[in-house]
């Protein structure tokens, strides 16, 4: 069993393809939470959210004890990820498999992406 | 004298090379789930297989013998790489492999090579990743003769292979047959990469190991897939192309159809397709690669140019048309309607095809061709000079060369 980082991302805040009317999101919000449950039911599920917008982010950096903190995304881009799950797959098919439902759910493009490890790092 | 009598046993040892290598990669590569170690395994089992085999003779299944030495080679590897508990692991696997498939070695190795095609032209992988794991993995060629093919350097070769392995292996790309409803659309990728290799090998003479790789590869698919039309339909389209290659090359320059010297053609190959295209209209569930290959049939059948039925082939490219509206298709569809009803239909089908493949040298030239049976001269030598431009093969351009040095003399008549 491995674990796939599935992420979706906006561009300068817009989620393309993003629910914009209150029926739009009420629809979004039933397909996400019908997802979910399938994602929870077959144990794919580990641990997802959304994501506030790069304008809430603050890097940190540590220089010679000091700490410096900077307002806004680590990344000179106009695409930050929105929101992701992480997910349990046998493999990458299994994986793409819950990537299409995501895109479905979502109406968005999603990254699928493997862990390279996972958990708490052995010394 | 020595080289001689060697001779034959290295082209046997080099038989046995091209016909086992991907069933040996492709068993390997499941056994220890990694197809660099595959590879280099298989490589080592050959090189003391070259060593060994003209001295002793050849073991009566060499697949088994090469399958058999490139594990023992694989594990030797692993036990000197210091990967204990993986290892203990892997050779408790391969033990259990081994007790289960001795004696049936034969049977489980072309599954292992039907997964690993699907592996290889895996969806998630990009196009040219697809065609050099293909042909290194399951062709059995060597990384200087892919890169030539594709004319990059041996090490863009080299990187885009480790690349394409590192993906496998990084994300998970499964070993196995797709299912059901998945099937359609992963079978459509392996179809198109051999089509491709195919295609690539077709534009040069020179390159019979590209041909040959995806004829082999076809084979093996349509044996192991008999349940699949499309799969006999690219095999056969395949074979009628290559039947035809004797022909199709002269002095470096392309031989156009309507000139090819017919006796040169590869009858027992024509026989072959036919009888594949036969098959397929009987179980009549046609499809894009089947329409192809019954073209090309049609075309074979033919004495000479103008004794091709031209209504058959149009009815042919009509129906691969509601399949594959391509401007391609329509470009084939509209030459072949001028046969019947003349070069002023031809060309105004042509001009409307213009815009969609400006940069397709194949629409210039038949153009250009047209042009020239209107005896509108000036305008077939520009649209001659604008395919050359475009041409992307050495014959394709000494061709069109050759058609404007002829029209030049023509015009002066």
């Amino acid at each position: 069993m491995s674990q796939y980082l599935l992420s979706t991302y906006s561009v300068e805040g817009e989620v393309r393809g993003g629910p914009t009317t209150p029926e739009e999101m009420q629809g979004f919000m039933g397909r996400i939470v019908a997802l979910e449950t399938e994602m929870d039911a077959s144990g794919t599920f580990v641990f997802g959210g959304a994501l506030h917008g790069p304008d809430a982010a603050t890097v940190v950096r540590v220089n010679d004890g000091d700490t410096i903190m900077t307002d806004g995304p680590f990344a000179e881009s106009k695409e930050h990820i929105g929101g992701f799950y992480v997910i349990n797959a046998e493999d990458l098919d299994e994986a793409l498999v819950w990537g299409a439902k995501t895109a479905e759910a979502t109406n968005h493009s999603i990254e699928v992406r493997p862990f390279r490890a996972t958990g708490r790092a052995q010394a | 004298m020595k080289p001689v009598a060697s001779q034959p046993e290295a082209t046997t040892i080099e038989a046995v090379f091209r016909e086992v290598y991907g069933q040996a990669v492709a068993t390997l590569g499941r056994i220890f789930g990694d197809l660099t170690l595959a590879e280099d395994a298989v490589q080592d089992a050959f090189l003391v297989a070259s060593d060994q085999w003209p001295a002793r003779g050849f073991p009566p299944n060499p697949a088994g013998w090469i399958v058999t030495t490139a594990r023992n080679r694989a594990i030797d590897h692993l036990r000197r790489s210091d990967r204990g508990r993986e290892l203990e692991e892997l050779i408790n696997t391969t033990d259990r492999l081994g007790t289960e498939t001795r004696g049936d070695e034969e049977a489980a190795v072309p599954d292992d090579q039907l997964r690993l095609i699907f592996t290889c032209c895996h969806p998630s992988l990009r196009q040219e990743h697809q065609v050099a794991l293909t042909l290194r993995l399951l062709g059995g060629l060597s990384v200087p003769e892919v890169a030539r093919s594709f004319l990059v350097t041996e090490s863009t070769m080299a990187k885009r292979l480790v690349r394409a392995k590192y993906k496998i292996k990084a994300a998970g790309i499964p070993y196995r047959v797709p299912a059901g409803a998945e099937l359609p659309a992963r079978l459509g990728s392996v179809l198109s990469v051999l089509y491709l290799v195919y295609n690539t090998g077709a534009d040069d003479l020179e390159r019979e190991s590209l041909r040959s790789a995806a004829i082999r590869l076809a084979r093996t698919l349509a044996d192991l897939m008999p349940d699949e039309p499309e799969v006999a339909g690219l095999l056969a389209l395949m074979l009628l192309s290559e039947a035809r290659m004797p022909a199709r090359y002269e002095g470096g320059s392309v031989v156009l159809l309507a000139d090819q010297d017919r006796r040169l053609w590869d009858r027992a190959k024509i026989e072959e397709g036919h009888a594949i295209v036969q098959a397929c209209i009987r179980r009549d569930w046609p499809g894009p690669h089947q329409l192809q290959a019954a073209i090309q049939a049609v075309h074979c059948n033919a004495d000479s140019f103008a004794e091709t039925d031209w209504p058959q082939i149009v009815a042919l490219y009509d129906h691969l048309y509601v399949l594959r509206p391509t401007p391609v298709v329509a470009l084939n569809r509209a030459i072949a309607v001028g046969e019947i009803d003349g070069s002023e239909v031809a060309l105004e089908a042509l001009n409307d095809l213009a815009p969609d493949l400006d940069g397709y040298h194949l629409l210039h030239s038949a153009r250009a061709e047209t042009l020239r049976r209107l005896r509108r001269f000036a305008e077939a030598e520009a649209a001659y000079e604008r395919a050359a431009q475009l041409a992307n093969s050495e014959a394709d351009r000494r061709f069109l060369e050759h058609q404007i040095q002829s029209l030049q003399q023509e015009c002066t008549h």
